[in-house]
């Protein structure tokens, strides 16, 4: 039988893998994958427990965090778009002119 | 049951190898395939209009300008100060750092869920499944919040606009 648990341990799996992503990776189109890793995972989350608790509100909270997410990733993009530009790199160490 | 696991796994392994590609492509296109097992899961979870709009808007939309700008740009290897013939994954400094953190991090999650959990867990026996349920609901008790994720989306817009224009001169 699967419970609850079963789907907050993945989700609890799936969010480290993105966290574990943004450290990791020296890439910044990578780290914003691994964001949407994250923002997924929370989905997922919401999706289980609203199940759980026989309420739509759940689903229509990933409604919202999907339409967040697609703003962050245009948003997101733009500026590496606008770094890669300038730079011509897409490490984020090569982005330190704000470092004291 | 078998479903479940069956797409936990395609999900976890898909989402580790999209942090452990160096080529940002595969990356975006592992990501779509763990989206995949993701709208699985939500139908299981009788979630039909969550799992329709995981396909749409993320691994259609979304995912598409994450594989647009990849191709834009054209730098499909990561550029470090690493020696390159080690794996991202297994270079030293600062990312063993964050690989210890997001293990510190996966353990008290679980943690956590089995602190509370037991066979406590067990789903309802309600349908969640109504999509003009959920309709209903975002156009009277979450209008305000509808609105506004408008506007959200055309300052994203606006702003994405702004931020990768070329300037001459600039």
């Amino acid at each position: 039988m699967v419970t609850l648990n079963h789907y907050l341990v993945l989700s609890a799996v799936l969010f480290a893998i993105g966290t574990a992503g943004v450290f990791v990776r020296r890439n910044l189109i990578t780290i914003l994958l691994s964001i949407e890793i994250m923002l997924n995972a929370v989905n997922l989350t919401f999706v289980a427990f609203g199940r759980y608790a026989a309420d739509v509100n759940g689903q229509i909270i990933v409604f919202f965090v999907m339409t967040v997410a697609a703003a962050e990733a245009a948003v997101g993009l733009a500026l590496v778009i606008a770094l890669f530009r300038n730079r011509e790199s897409l490490n984020p160490d090569a982005f330190t002119s704000l470092k004291w | 049951m078998t479903l479940f696991y069956v797409f936990a796994v395609v999900a976890i392994l898909a989402s580790l190898l999209v942090i452990g590609q160096r080529n940002p492509i595969y990356s975006v296109l592992l990501l779509i395939a763990s989206f995949g097992a993701l709208s699985g899961l939500y139908v299981l979870l009788d979630a039909p209009f969550a799992a329709v709009i995981q396909i749409i808007v993320y691994a259609g939309a979304i995912m598409v300008l994450f594989l647009f700008v990849v191709m834009l740009l054209n730098a499909p290897h990561e550029d470090t100060e690493y020696d390159e013939r080690v794996h991202p994954l297994f270079r030293p400094g600062p990312m063993r750092f964050g690989a210890a953190l997001a293990v510190a991090l996966l353990a008290e999650l679980v943690w956590a869920v089995n602190k509370g959990g037991g066979e406590a867990g067990q789903f309802a026996g309600g349908s969640v499944a109504s999509v003009g349920a959920i309709g209903r609901s975002l156009f009277t008790e979450y209008a305000f919040p509808f609105e506004v994720t408008s506007i959200l989306i055309l300052v994203a817009m606006v702003g994405a606009v702004v931020l990768a224009r070329h300037e001459k001169g600039a």
